[in-house]
This record gives structure tokens, C-alpha cells and sequence, in this order.
């Protein structure tokens, strides 16, 4: 079973993830080629770990065995389905 | 003659590249630029196991060969032989971090399919188990079709073995590859390295990570920021304290030196030019290497523990709502030792107008140049005592000069986002790396090539500045009961400039140490010191150039000379690499014009201020 697909920025801290899409086009050139960088694809599993003080953002976010910071706007073009037991 | 193999190192951010290139090459290492671009270029000799020579090149970690910023780009080029300035590699040296190899390997896996030869390094193997992950370096091997080695950098483990297979790859004739080239596509290729990472695994065990430890602290909401302002408020305090001993240690050793030459000379010109010019101004600088190296020495161990890029992002909102990113922080962080490399840090922000933005700001990070300054001021006119529980009135003072340095380039930032460099930004996407000890030698050989380019400084601008301006100091001579800064060339250009700053505070000796601080704004220092000390003979004893200024300076005009010093663009070096990094001079000077500007004036608010409260 999954759960609903939520934009990557609404999932709550600590909560593990697989990415459902990336919706590449709402990024920029640059943006996209990093997060793909960074390991971002469909079917990898991703956790916010922690958010920025001021604003709560940007987000830190563990992907594969990486923790990246990137910011909201940035993590809601990634949409995830939360593995429900 | 052929010349000496080169091997390239290449590898991810945080591979542990560097630490490995300096286990293998020690301190035999150049740090240079490749020539148009600023990005460094660093390359060290050693020896391979049959004696021969071999030089490597550390190039800038990057992600892959599609490059997203120009250090990225350098490091794809020279693997292409596209470089100037550097010939193609003879084999290449890929470092990965073993406990991130599913990310490492896709750009492992495009740096094999250059076809050079290649041997791997298994980074990291002790961190790791640490954390609970055991690799099969000959599965490893099998599936990459190159040598694999497990390496502790670190602790110089497998560096032998490293040596060895590099020097059979060197045996070997250079065998081209019809392979796919640099092109594969990247999803595939992630996709690709994810499944050769997963079948070298051996053994995983789910263990509380360290570093997700530390950063549940590091990064909390409230403790994070606590933490950072901590950390930066004793980095100041310790850069103020810590160096008082080498200090004066240093300031004795120069007196007594400068004394002793004195003494040996006879009284002609030629010995005024050494003590009143060389020792004076030169001596007045050196005296601050130590606080120089002590901030260095901060910088450097927050970047190697990893906690550098923390900073980073728990700046970033704030960064964010100032029009920069906090990738920002980290260059304009550097600018607080010299904004030269501040400024060249910047190639690693990706938007060219977060870029632009963040350059023109650099200049108002308090760099160690305008610490001399600063101190020789503080310390004449500031009292040394403690205002509360280990917190010193000169450090508070030092501190607040800080902190308007950041708000006027936050300040600064946000104009110029909404006015001349419009559009872009909003781009923060780093890396947060493990947390790890820092390595004493690593750390050592970052603050020996950074204290090399300060003693090289002082020892080339520096010292033809002082000795030009003591010459126009001491010539023409004073006459019977005139004064010496009165009738000398030097006086009578700082009569101009006087007529200009005289409205906001400041007196002649000032405007006399204005000029020769574009230089380098230290010299301001140099430079006070060698009017005042042209001046000494009829003073009773030596006194320092502190007992000096406070004698001379009203408390108001040592405030708008600090607040001044805060803004004004006194350094020919960060013009100049201004103009480089935006390739034009229409950004330079733009840059000093503000910046005088607002000097001008915030000095002058100063003085009027103080004025008005019984201070001048």
C-alpha cells in the first residue's frame, strides 16, 4: 500500500519517502542538472531531516545516503508517496 | 624529454580528495591558478615505488562532467585535454567516499569512460563501518573493470598501494577506448552505479549515525543559530586574546631589531629610511600575523569539520531575504580573512546575479587587513576592562564592528538586488557532509600556504609602500621649529585630501594614511606609525604608537575613523580582482564608488554623533 503523493516540502520530519515525480519542468537548467546530482529520481527514498530556523527553510533532506540542503520551492517540484504498512 | 607523468585526482565534493592528495604529496605543493580563470589550481610531486618522479593535480571536486559551475568546468576540461595550461592526465586517481557510493560512482562511472587509466580509491572505509556499512572491494573492482583500493586518508592507509597501481598504469601504454564517451545519459548512469553500490555491499547494520546526532543539536531550531553565534563570537574573542602573547613577543623582536640596526648606523638617511621606514612599517604589520593566522585557523577547522556548509544553511533564509543565498555565506565567511579569496570563492555560487550581489558586498566583511587597524585603534582609545563575565569592552567594541560590517553588506545586498542587479537567484542546494575530526596536517598545510601569502604581501606592497611614503614623509626636511609632517611632500598632498574628510572628523595624519591604504589597508597602520614616528624626536622616551595616537585623536575622530575603515574600498587588490571575476570595469567601479559613498557618510554620522555627546 502507499499513500497519497504530496509535494517532497509538506512531508513531515522524520518521515521516509520514495519519490513518485519530479516535475523537472517547474526547475531551472542548473537546478534540475544538480538535484539529479544529488540523486534525485523516481523510486528513491528520501527523509527530511531538518528544517532551517528562520522561515523553516531551507530543508535538509537525506536521499539515498546523502543529506542535501535545498529550499522549498525547489522541494516541492519532488512529489513522494509516504510506505504505509 | 618526456615530461614527468601526471596523474589527476578527481572525485565528488567531500570524497576526501584533498586529505588524500595531501597524504600523498605531504608538503610538496603549488598552489597557483589556471591562467585566465581564478579557479586554484594545486599540484604536488612525489615518487612512485620505483623512485621515479610523478605529479599529481588535486582538481575542484565536482558532481560530473556536465558542468554547473567554473570550477566544475575546469575539472571536466583538463580530463579532456581541453585545458590551458595544463597537459592531459597520463592516468587519473578517483576518489569515492565508501559510505556514499551510490552518488559517488555515477561520476566514477563517467570519469572511467574517459578511457584514461584509472585506479579507484575506496575513500573512507573507516567511517564507513563506523556507520555500519561494510563494502567488497574486489566485487567493486570486478564490476568497474579498474583497481579498486580501500584508503583511510586520513591515516595514510593505502597510499603504498595507491603508489603501486598507479605505477603500473604508468607502464602500461595509453590504450584508447572506443567506450560511450562522457554522453551516457545521467539517469541511466545513477540508476547504473546504484545497482554496482548495492551489490558491493557486504554487510549493513543500522546504526545511530554521528552525524545525524550532532546535527539534531547543530541544526536545531534554536540551539543551531545559539550555537553559530557562539562559535563566531569566540572566534573573535579568541583572535583578540589568544594572539597577545606571539604579539608582543613578535613587537619586541622588531623594536630591539630596528634598535640594534640604529644603533650600528651612522645618523644619515639611510638609517632613518631603515628604522623610521622599514622596521616602523613593516613591523607594524607583521605584529598581526598571529591574529591573522588564528582566524585562518578558525576558518579552516570549520570548513574541514564539515560545519562550514551548517552554517551555510542555517544562514540561507536570512541570506535569502538579503537577495543572497547562503551558499553566499561561505565566500563572504572567507572575506572576513581577505576578500580577495572571499571573492574568488564566489565562482562556486551558481547565479551569476546572487554572484555579482555577493562580490560587490565582500568588501564590507571586516577583513583581517582592517584588523591592525582596528586594534591599534581600540587599544589607544578603547579601556581594557571586562563589562561582564569574560566579556572585554575591547572585544565587544571589536565585535560591534563586525556585526555594522554584515548588517551594511546585508543592507547593501538588498538595494542592489531591487536596483542595479535585478531578476535571478534563489538557488541553495549543497551538500551537508559527515562531521569529522579535523586532520592536524591538513589543517597545517592550509594555514602555511595562507600565512605565505600574507608575509609575501607585507613583504613586497607593503614594504614599498612604507618606504615610498616615508620618503615623501621625510622630504623636503623640517627646518628648526617646524614640524616634519607639516612641510613634507606627503603633508602637503594630505592637505588636499584633509580639505575633503576635515567635515567629518578627520585630521591630517589621517588623510596622510588614507592614500597609501589602497594599497593594502594595513599599511594605514605602517603608515600612522611612520609619521608619528618622524615626528618622535622631540618626545620625551619611545612611546608606543598607541600612548601616540591617543594622545593626538579625539575619541569622536577615532570613532568615525573606525566606522570609515568599516566601508571605504581601501584595497587596490580587491578592485583588481574585482575587475577579473566580472571581467569589466564598469563593476569595480561602481563598487568603489558606493562604497566611499556610504563610508563617507556613515563616518561622518559618527563624528557629528559623537560630537553632539561631548565626544570630540
Amino acid at each position: 500500500m502507499t499513500g497519497p503523493i504530496i509535494p517532497l516540502d509538506q512531508l513531515k520530519l522524520g518521515t521516509r519517502a520514495r519519490i513518485a515525480a519530479i516535475d523537472w519542468s517547474a526547475l531551472g537548467e542548473k537546478e534540475a542538472s544538480r538535484l539529479r546530482h544529488f540523486g534525485f529520481d523516481e523510486g528513491v527514498s528520501v527523509e527530511p531531516l531538518h528544517l532551517g530556523p528562520f522561515g523553516r527553510d531551507p530543508l535538509a533532506i537525506r536521499v539515498g545516503r546523502m543529506t542535501v540542503a535545498i529550499r522549498r520551492s525547489h522541494a516541492r517540484a519532488v512529489k513522494v508517496t509516504t510506505e504505509e504498512a | 624529454m618526456n615530461p614527468i607523468p601526471l596523474v589527476a585526482v578527481a572525485g565528488n565534493p567531500n570524497a576526501g580528495k584533498s586529505a588524500l592528495f595531501n597524504a600523498l604529496t605531504g608538503a610538496r605543493q603549488k598552489v597557483g591558478n589556471y591562467p585566465g580563470v581564478t579557479v586554484e589550481r594545486h599540484v604536488g610531486k612525489t615518487s612512485l615505488p620505483d623512485g621515479s618522479p610523478v605529479e599529481l593535480v588535486d582538481l575542484p571536486g565536482a558532481y560530473g562532467l556536465d558542468p554547473t559551475s567554473p570550477d566544475e568546468e575546469v575539472t571536466r576540461d583538463v580530463l579532456l585535454g581541453k585545458q590551458k595550461g595544463e597537459r592531459l592526465p597520463n592516468a587519473l586517481l578517483i576518489v569515492v567516499d565508501a559510505s556514499n557510493l551510490d552518488n559517488h560512482l555515477r561520476f566514477a562511472l563517467q570519469l572511467i569512460d574517459l578511457g584514461l587509466p584509472t585506479v579507484v580509491a575506496l575513500n573512507m572505509v573507516d567511517l564507513a563501518k563506523r556507520d555500519g556499512l561494510e563494502l567488497d572491494a574486489a566485487r567493486l573492482q570486478e564490476e568497474l573493470g579498474v583497481p579498486v583500493v580501500e584508503t583511510v586518508a586520513v591515516r595514510k592507509r593505502g597510499m603504498i598501494e595507491i603508489m603501486e597501481q598507479l605505477q603500473l598504469l604508468l607502464l602500461q601504454p595509453r590504450k584508447v577506448r572506443a567506450g560511450e564517451g562522457p554522453s551516457g545519459d545521467l539517469l541511466h548512469l545513477q540508476r547504473r552505479a546504484r545497482e554496482i553500490a548495492m551489490g558491493a555491499i557486504v554487510r549493513e547494520t543500522q546504526v545511530r549515525r554521528i552525524t545525524h546526532q550532532l546535527d539534531g543539536l547543530l541544526l536545531h531550531p534554536i540551539g543551531g543559530p545559539l550555537i553559530l553565534a557562539a562559535i563566531l563570537f569566540l572566534m573573535f574573542q579568541a583572535v583578540f586574546s589568544w594572539s597577545a602573547v606571539p604579539a608582543d613577543a613578535l613587537e619586541a623582536v622588531t623594536l630591539q631589531l630596528g634598535q640594534a640596526i640604529g644603533d650600528a648606523l651612522p645618523d644619515n638617511w639611510l638609517r632613518s629610511m631603515i628604522v623610521d621606514g622599514i622596521f616602523a612599517g613593516v613591523g607594524a604589520v607583521i605584529v598581526f600575523l598571529p591574529q591573522i593566522l588564528i582566524l585562518f585557523l578558525f576558518i579552516l577547522v570549520l570548513e574541514s569539520t564539515g560545519y562550514m556548509v551548517r552554517a551555510a544553511f542555517i544562514m540561507d533564509r536570512l541570506m535569502s531575504s538579503a537577495g543572497l543565498s547562503g551558499r553566499a555565506f561561505i565566500p563572504l565567511l572567507s572575506s572576513f580573512a581577505c576578500a580577495v579569496p572571499g571573492i574568488m570563492a564566489t565562482r562556486t555560487i551558481e547565479d551569476p546575479k546572487d554572484r555579482l550581489t555577493t562580490i560587490l558586498v565582500a568588501p564590507l566583511m571586516t577583513c583581517s587587513a582592517r584588523l591592525p587597524v582596528y586594534t591599534l585603534v581600540i587599544a589607544a582609545f578603547i579601556p581594557a576592562i571586562t563589562v561582564g563575565p569574560g566579556i572585554g569592552l575591547q572585544g565587544l567594541v571589536l565585535f560591534t564592528l563586525y556585526i555594522s560590517g554584515i548588517a551594511g553588506a546585508l543592507l547593501a545586498s538588498l538595494v542592489l538586488r531591487k536596483t542595479v542587479v535585478k531578476g535571478g537567484g534563489g538557488h541553495f542546494m549543497m551538500e551537508l557532509p559527515k562531521y569529522q575530526l579535523p586532520r592536524l596536517s591538513d589543517v597545517a598545510i592550509g594555514l602555511w600556504q595562507r600565512a605565505a601569502i600574507f608575509l609575501k604581501r607585507a613583504g613586497t606592497i607593503i614594504l614599498a609602500t612604507t618606504i615610498v611614503l616615508w620618503a615623501l614623509a621625510s622630504f623636503p626636511q623640517a627646518g628648526p621649529g617646524e614640524k616634519q609632517s607639516d612641510v613634507s611632500i606627503a603633508g602637503y598632498i594630505a592637505d588636499g585630501i584633509h580639505t575633503v574628510v576635515a567635515p567629518i572628523g578627520f585630521n591630517k595624519d589621517i588623510s596622510m594614511a588614507l592614500l597609501p591604504a589602497m594599497a593594502a589597508r594595513e599599511v594605514a597602520v605602517a603608515a600612522i606609525g611612520t609619521v608619528y614616528s618622524l615626528d618622535a624626536e622631540d618626545e620625551q622616551g619611545l612611546q608606543t604608537l598607541e600612548q601616540r595616537l591617543s594622545g593626538r585623536w579625539s575619541l569622536a575622530t577615532a570613532l568615525a575613523f573606525l566606522a570609515w575603515f568599516i566601508f571605504a574600498p581601501q584595497c587596490i587588490s580587491t578592485i583588481a580582482v574585482t575587475r577579473r571575476e566580472t571581467n569589466s570595469w564598469r563593476w569595480p567601479m561602481f563598487m568603489v564608488g558606493y562604497l566611499f559613498v556610504v563610508a563617507y557618510i556613515v563616518a561622518g554620522a559618527t563624528y557629528w554623533t559623537a560630537v553632539a555627546f561631548g565626544l570630540g
